[in-house]
């Protein structure tokens, strides 16, 4: 168990690609932490860099209280699970949980206690004996975490381990890697572009956008004060609308001539409010609908109850706490 | 394409039988041939089914051989065949993956032009360079040896680039997977690419012997000491009688011989063959 310090941390690439820039992060020993963002932003490199499968052109990695720049992934007492699992696939699943520690010299009844103990946490014990092709996705899922577990590293780092498998046992898997990492209290760095997946299983969440980090924040945080409109437009599902001040003249505290973020789920039917939606689309959901339409000639989306009236046009009000302020040229928030 | 018309059955039979027939003739009439006499076959018809000297034929080329052409009994010339197929396969193949391992998995200067530097030699077959090789062989007084009649047979181009294109599947992770686990270069190499590679390697150790087995150009250059005759030119220089009809039912009892280790090799190593070249999975 350790602590995890990026101290800017970059990357250019030999053609002089920028990758990563000036990235600082610390990790609390036992902290789960989330980095999120769209495809191509970087947390992918970032995460191989901590692994030590990417080199480091700018900054320091360190792990527990050593620089790791230059050390072999082996040799940084991390374990990492990838998105297609990566087992070997002529080894058993014992053979798969024993290959690195065994390429350790770890003794043999040491091993034998410890693959013993993973597969029981994560009750893979009847398929030991099993080649990866005959599990299932999720079974190999385990598996690739079990791998990560018996090694007993200072971190897991986890690479989209749940990109690949169907929808329902995405939930059932993500509760149980929270729950496994509760349990074990090991640091923990995982990558992910999927926004829901990132707030459920966030102790912080890194939000990175073209190789910079926007935000570090509680999942709570990030969601209800997001720093930039990269944020705000990222984290929560519906995502905020953004609007300029313009298209809602009447609203209070429009007068700033910046951007204004509101949140679909944050609006209330109010017929003096100062929000005039014309409505263009419904999508229904089931226990919501959603609401599409245009405010002053912007696109805007609210979520209602699904037994709710609708017309041609709603006429809506926001809280005042819960109008968020950006600045229009650098999409900072405002206050 | 799903369809069941019995014409079309009938048909697609028809031409199967016919293609069968086409190669298994003269595989036919060759065994034929090698149970008769020497004068049953130069009296003008040539007959279809086995006469009564097969054993007295082949006792005979295993024993003593024919001593009016100069080759050596049979059995010592299968067992040269032999060494030098196995050397050229199992040499080829662990020159070719350890070279297809380095382009793969290295980054080292020049790596593409090693690379097109091996497949280059892929125009340069053994035929094209015979005399340069010759001498190469002569001057290293490698005439009449094992290593002479294996050796320059052993580098190729085709079998490295089999091997790049297998590695080239393999999928990154698994490479980083073994460097987090702690698997070094060769012991990558060993724990999980041979493995992973077995089919691969047993369909071209299939296509490898042949090969070897067959060759037939450069064993007749470079053996003049019959003691290292292999099979296939063997039977070339029997053919070959001075003075006399050639002794047709000897040659093709030994041509009949000849045939059975590449055909005993494809039968033993038929599904890892099959597997080998239609496999994809990692």
């Amino acid at each position: 168990m350790a602590s995890i310090t990026l101290d800017n941390v970059g990357k250019v690439y030999p053609g002089g690609t920028r990758a990563i820039g000036d990235v600082n992060m610390d990790i609390a020993d036992g902290e789960f932490i989330v980095l999120v963002g769209p495809s191509g932003c970087g947390k992918s490199t970032l995460l191989r860099m901590v692994a030590g499968l990417e080199s480091i052109t700018d900054g320091t990695v360190k792990i527990g209280d050593r620089v790791v720049n230059e050390v072999e992934p082996a040799d940084r007492d991390i374990a990492m699970v990838f998105q297609n699992y990566a087992l070997y696939p002529h080894m058993t699943v014992r053979q798969n949980l024993e290959y690195g520690l065994k390429n350790r010299r770890t003794p043999r009844d040491e091993i034998a206690r410890r693959v013993e103990e993973a597969a029981g946490i994560l009750q893979i014990g009847q398929y030991l004996d099993r080649k990866p092709r005959a599990l299932s996705g999720g079974q190999r899922q385990r598996v690739a975490m079990g791998r990560a577990i018996v090694r007993e590293p200072a971190a897991f780092l986890f690479d989209e381990p749940l990109s690949n498998l169907d929808a329902k046992l995405r939930v059932t898997m993500r509760l149980e890697i929270k729950d496994l990492q509760r349990r074990l209290r090991t640091t923990s760095l995982y990558v992910t572009h999927d926004q829901l997946e990132a707030m459920t299983l966030a102790d912080r969440l890194v939000v990175l956008n073209m190789g910079r980090v926007e935000q570090i924040g509680t999942p709570l945080e990030v969601y209800r004060k997001p720093a930039s409109t990269f944020v705000a437009g990222f984290i929560g599902s519906p995502a905020m609308n953004l609007i300029s001040s313009r298209a809602v003249p009447h609203l209070p505290g429009s007068a700033h001539a910046g951007l204004l973020g509101i949140r679909p789920e944050d609006l209330v039917v109010d017929p003096a409010g100062a929000i005039e939606l014309k409505i263009t689309a419904v999508e229904e959901l089931g226990a919501q609908r959603l609401v599409h339409g245009l405010v002053g000639g912007e696109d805007f989306t609210v979520t209602m109850p699904s037994d709710a009236a609708l017309g041609d046009s709603l006429t809506l009000s926001v809280p005042a706490q819960a109008l968020h302020r950006f600045d229009k040229e650098s999409g900072l928030r405002l206050d | 394409m799903i369809e069941n018309r019995p014409f079309l059955n009938i048909l697609a039979h028809l031409v199967l039988i016919f293609g069968v027939a086409l190669v298994a003739l003269p595989v036919w009439v060759a065994f034929v041939a090698s149970t008769h006499t020497a004068t049953d076959f130069s009296s003008g018809t040539i007959p279809m089914w086995p006469g009564p000297h097969l054993v007295e034929n082949y006792s005979r080329m295993l024993d003593a051989g024919v001593s009016t052409s100069g080759t050596p009994p049979v059995g010592q010339m299968m067992v040269n065949s032999l060494i030098m197929a196995l050397a050229i396969a199992i040499g080829k193949i662990i020159i070719s993956i350890l070279s297809a391992f380095a382009i793969v998995y290295f980054r080292f200067p020049l790596r593409n032009l090693a690379f097109w530097c091996i497949f280059v030699t892929l125009m340069l077959p053994v035929e094209v360079r015979i005399v340069p090789t010759f001498k190469v062989v002569a001057d290293l007084g490698l005439l009449n040896s094992y290593a002479g009649l294996s050796i320059p047979l052993i580098a190729s181009a085709t079998a490295t680039f089999l091997f790049r294109q297998v590695f080239l599947t393999m999928p990154d992770e698994l490479v980083e997977a073994a460097r987090i686990d702690g698997a070094g270069p060769m012991k990558f190499f060993r724990d999980i690419l041979l493995p992973l590679s077995r089919t691969n390697i047993a369909a071209l150790f299939v296509i490898l012997f042949i090969y070897g087995w067959n060759q037939y150009l450069w064993p007749l250059l470079v053996t003049t000491d019959s003691g290292y005759y292999t099979i296939v030119a063997g039977i070339k220089r029997m053919a070959d009688a001075v003075d006399g009809l050639p002794q047709w039912h000897l040659v093709m009892a030994t041509a009949v011989m000849a045939m059975l280790p590449p055909v005993l090799v494809v039968v033993l190593m038929q599904k890892l063959f099959v597997k080998g070249l239609v496999e994809t999975e990692k």
